[in-house]
């Protein structure tokens, strides 16, 4: 008797909305722009500020060729340690021991090269093996005892650079065999001749703008099979001629100074990878899902604690590489080493617009973050600016990008 | 026992989009315990939150006299001000201070020079201790207590802010059978010592047994309200006055023709994760494919807790039981082996335990069965857009596209994300958790509307909700959950929700 035929008023369900608004939006760039204020804010920031201190430092030298090679040599590992941290920061942990592992790395590898007499790569594989133990170690504790990585990681903090001091009987080991020291100060130049520039370097650029472009036409295609929206012609050319620029830009100021970095392709190879794991893996879908929902996603059958254990020993093995690219630039081993490199790694996380509370970051958004940090530091040095402003400096930086964030977040809390 | 130390008269109180209370009245006489009752939903709570001025006055319509005073309570503090204290459901005390330093938070024995005079405070904890009748240590942190003896403390706090009028929010409802009849026993104690009590609860046992007079309410309105004088405090009368409802909701029709069973559940019961109680006791219960089975029971009675143990083992410790699917017993430890069994649950509180909110309707639906999208760990994004965009055209979840991030859409089509994501699980047992709570009436005909089709699709389909009329509306054969145990079981045609409250209502009869 309940079961009554629905009467007149019962509300016809309503034809969703077509999905033709997205066809026509995307092409609009303003619209492209404010509806992904969040992300495209870090870019247009990181122009502002690369042009700032280019208008600031005496004869523009902040873009010279010389210093554009000095910026990538110098902090390619807070860029490596940013991309591993980005990781841990969008799954809602954090990790503090990122700097001492550094250290231990670099320490193991100088002990097994330097002290042991083996060939360079020994000395690579020890420290990625004591990385990953290190990082197995930590997601031990966080994902199967359940201690929050704050602590974990504050421990291992502590843990990891007296290992270090123990393992270099707390004094320096230099130097390693020159040919160690090619991953971070090597260059890859002249292979291909040219007159007072690398052709070699401006090849790998125009390939790497050709491959972007392919890429990028290909999954046009796909999503047109699929009749998913996507940005008109016109606009998908400009973008791709943008992105040639600008490489092109930067591949040419390279080839003008010393050529291709090795450590760049090092840099270049685990940006594309991560990129497109967090992106595109079924791995990186479930550390979105634990950052923005615990319960939500342990509730929808994803292995919590398998994810998580995986994280950070993926955050130990790319603290290894950090830790070998920066014992290779240093030529040596220093039980200092390190000192506070996590901060630098956290802070460009969150400047490219990850959230404290888990969910939100992108790879390339860490490194944008990190370059900021980068040109920022460079730029100020070049301008002789002392080390204790420095400080406040990126300190403030620090503190606006966030607030940024947060008042992103409450406007679009407010316009719903 | 004439004059009332409360009346409310005519309370409205309206949130954006629902009444949830409508020209309410209540009367108090002094000295008296005052029971309220009604189903989940029904504005007891916010009745209450009105009272004690967690809702400030202005934020609803009516007044309140408290003792021959026009009150206009602008925070809490007021209301505790004139003796008013309301004891919730979820208790209020900080696990790691002691008892002492729990009975005068924010109230604090000052001694010379301001600071706390600990002497003082434990000896005015220990009077106050046993004038509840609890043996306790007053530097007991209470962390350590159980919850039936930080109920006492709660109360013995609410004593010594002199009150008047004691207000007590299912107190009995994580209690066992011991604990609860002391706490009757010391409302008695206090009702002798002057002091006036409201108490909500479900146990209509408990009602009868202490209530000198009982307000039912109803969908935010009074219905009556019983006298014990007059001989009308019956648990038949309250059930009466609780679902007198009209059936005004509607639902869609359904031809029923169940066919083999494919969830069983034998003998399931569930300790508490934290506390030393069955949550779930014994319980049995099947469905079959094309059948919708509902599980009707209070708040407290255990519905959640059975099916998030089933689901995967998400809830509570040392549970034993048997289940079935299509005839076989499956061992699933974890969520992703309840759904390769083909079981899906979709929870009653979609915000904290099924959707990633600051994701988009894509990200969502794919949520519980990446796999099927993806090949080697490779998620295939178009492939997945088209699912997503699938599930928006079949559940006609109105949002402009897939991409449309879910913490912003409106109850009803957050519901019908979550329902998409289960069913992109291709299972063969749904669950689902108060479906329709929180949604407005023309998305719960959709979703009704939805299970229909999901049950004519051969699924089956367990219901669990608080909300009779929507039981009857949808259900081939309705269980009825009381204090964990399954106390009944009726076919649709002899179901009625006189006889489900009954049902709901009744305590275990062999502890009597």
């Amino acid at each position: 008797m309940t079961r009554t035929a629905p009467p007149e008023a019962d509300p016809t369900p309503q034809e969703p909305a077509p999905a033709v608004a997205l066809h026509t939006g995307t092409s609009d760039l303003r619209a492209l722009l404010t509806r992904n204020l969040r992300t495209s804010g870090i870019y247009i920031a990181f122009v502002a500020i690369v042009a700032l201190f280019w208008l600031l430092t005496t004869n523009h030298v902040s873009l010279s060729p010389g210093n554009i090679t000095n910026i990538v040599l110098q902090y390619s590992y807070i860029l490596v340690l940013a991309i591993g941290m980005v990781i841990v920061i969008i799954a809602g942990h954090i990790d503090l021991s990122v700097g001492s592992v550094v250290a231990l790395t670099g320490a193991v590898s100088a002990v097994v090269v330097i002290r042991g007499g083996n060939p360079w790569w020994v000395g690579v594989l020890a420290a990625l093996v004591v990385g990953i133990a290190v990082g197995a170690w930590h997601g031990f504790w966080v994902a199967y005892v359940g201690i929050p990585a704050f602590i974990v990681t504050l421990a291992g903090m502590l843990l990891f650079r007296g290992l270090t001091q123990e393992v270099l009987d707390n004094i320096s080991l230099s130097p390693f065999p020159p040919a160690y020291g090619k991953v971070a100060t090597g260059f890859l130049n002249g292979l291909l001749g040219g007159n007072g520039y690398d052709a070699f370097t401006l090849l790998v650029g125009a390939i790497c703008v050709g491959a972007y472009a392919v890429s990028g036409f290909r999954t046009r295609l796909a999503r047109i099979k699929y009749s998913q929206p996507v940005e008109s012609f016109p606009l998908f050319v400009a973008k791709v001629v943008l992105v040639g620029v600008v490489v092109m830009y930067f591949a040419w100021q390279l080839a003008h100074a010393r050529g291709l970095p090795i450590v760049l392709i090092i840099l270049g190879v685990l940006i594309l990878v991560y990129g497109v794991v967090t992106k595109r893996t079924v791995f990186g879908r479930q550390v979105y899902a634990i950052g923005g929902n615990l319960a939500a996603a342990q509730l929808s059958g994803v292995k919590v604690k398998v994810v998580n254990f995986w994280i950070f020993v993926n955050m130990g093995f790319l603290s290894a590489v950090a830790g070998i690219i920066f014992s290779s630039r240093t030529n040596g081993a220093q039980p200092a080493a390190g000192n506070m490199f996590e901060l630098d790694a956290i802070a460009a996380c969150f400047i490219g617009g990850a959230a404290v509370t888990g969910g939100v970051g992108t790879v390339a958004g860490a490194m944008v973050g990190a370059l900021i940090m980068a040109v920022m530091s460079n730029g100020m040095q070049l301008m002789n600016v002392d080390q204790p402003i420095q400080s406040v400096v990126k300190g403030l930086v620090l503190l606006l990008a966030v607030a940024f964030d947060v008042y992103n977040k409450r406007r679009a809390g407010a316009s719903r | 026992m004439a004059e009332n130390i409360l009346e409310m008269r005519s309370i409205t109180k309206t949130f954006p989009g629902v009444k949830a209370l409508e020209n309410v009245s209540l009367d108090v006489h002094r000295g008296e315990i005052h029971a309220i009752c009604g189903e989940n939903g029904a504005g007891k709570s916010t009745l209450m939150k009105v009272l004690s001025g967690v809702y400030p006055s202005g934020d609803y319509d009516g007044e309140i006299i408290f003792d021959g005073q026009p009150a206009s309570f602008g925070g809490i503090r007021d209301s505790e001000h004139v003796g008013i204290v309301i004891i919730h459901q979820e208790l209020a005390l900080v696990p790691y201070l002691s008892i002492a330093e729990n009975l005068f938070l924010g109230n604090e024995r000052r001694g010379r020079g301001g600071l706390i005079d600990w002497n003082l405070a434990n000896a005015d904890a220990a009077a106050l201790l046993a004038s509840v009748g609890l043996d306790e240590n007053p530097v007991t942190p209470v962390g350590q207590l159980g919850v039936g003896k930080q109920q006492l403390v709660e109360i013995a706090k609410a004593l010594s802010k002199d009150v008047r009028l004691l207000i007590l929010d299912e107190p009995t409802a994580a209690l066992n059978d011991t604990d609860s009849a002391h706490l009757l026993g010391l409302l008695r104690k206090l009702k002798d010592q002057g002091i006036t009590s409201i108490m909500i609860s479900h146990k209509l046992n408990e009602i009868t047994a202490i209530a000198d007079r009982v307000t039912v309410i109803r969908d935010g309105r009074t219905v009556e309200t019983l006298s014990l004088s007059a001989g009308e405090v019956t648990q038949e009368r309250i059930i009466r006055g609780m679902v007198g409802r009209d059936l005004e909701s509607f639902y869609p029709d359904r031809v029923s023709s169940p066919g083999a069973e494919v969830l069983r559940v034998e003998d399931w019961t569930v300790w508490h994760p934290t506390q030393d109680r069955k949550v779930v006791d014994n319980a049995s219960f099947s469905v079959r494919a094309g059948e919708v089975v509902g599980i009707a029971g209070l708040m407290g009675a255990g519905r959640t807790e059975l099916a998030m143990s089933i689901f995967g083992r998400s809830y509570g410790r040392d549970i034993s039981g048997h289940v079935f699917v299509h005839g076989e017993e499956i061992k699933s430890r974890t969520v992703a082996e309840a759904i390769s069994h083909g079981i899906a649950y979709a929870t009653e509180d979609r915000k904290r335990y099924g959707l990633n909110l600051i994701e988009d309707i894509r990200r969502n639906v794919s949520a519980a069965a990446l796999g099927k999208l993806s090949r080697h760990g490779w998620v295939n994004a178009n492939e997945e857009t088209k699912v997503a965009e699938q599930s928006r055209r079949d559940m006609n979840i109105k949002a402009p596209t897939v991409m449309s991030i879910v913490g912003k859409l409106s109850g009803g089509n957050q519901q019908k994300v979550v329902l998409s994501k289960w069913l992109f699980t291709d299972p063969d047992v749904l669950i689902l958790d108060e479906p329709t709570r929180g949604i407005d009436v023309g998305a719960k005909y959709e979703i009704y509307t939805i299970i229909n089709r999901l049950v004519a699709a051969g699924k089956a389909v367990v219901v669990i909700s608080s909300e009779l009329p929507e039981l009857l509306g949808t259900c081939d054969r309705i269980y009825t959950l009381s204090a964990g145990r399954m106390t009944g079981q009726l076919p649709i045609h002899e179901a009625t929700q006189e006889r489900l409250m009954e049902l709901m209502t009744k305590e275990r009869e062999s502890v009597g």
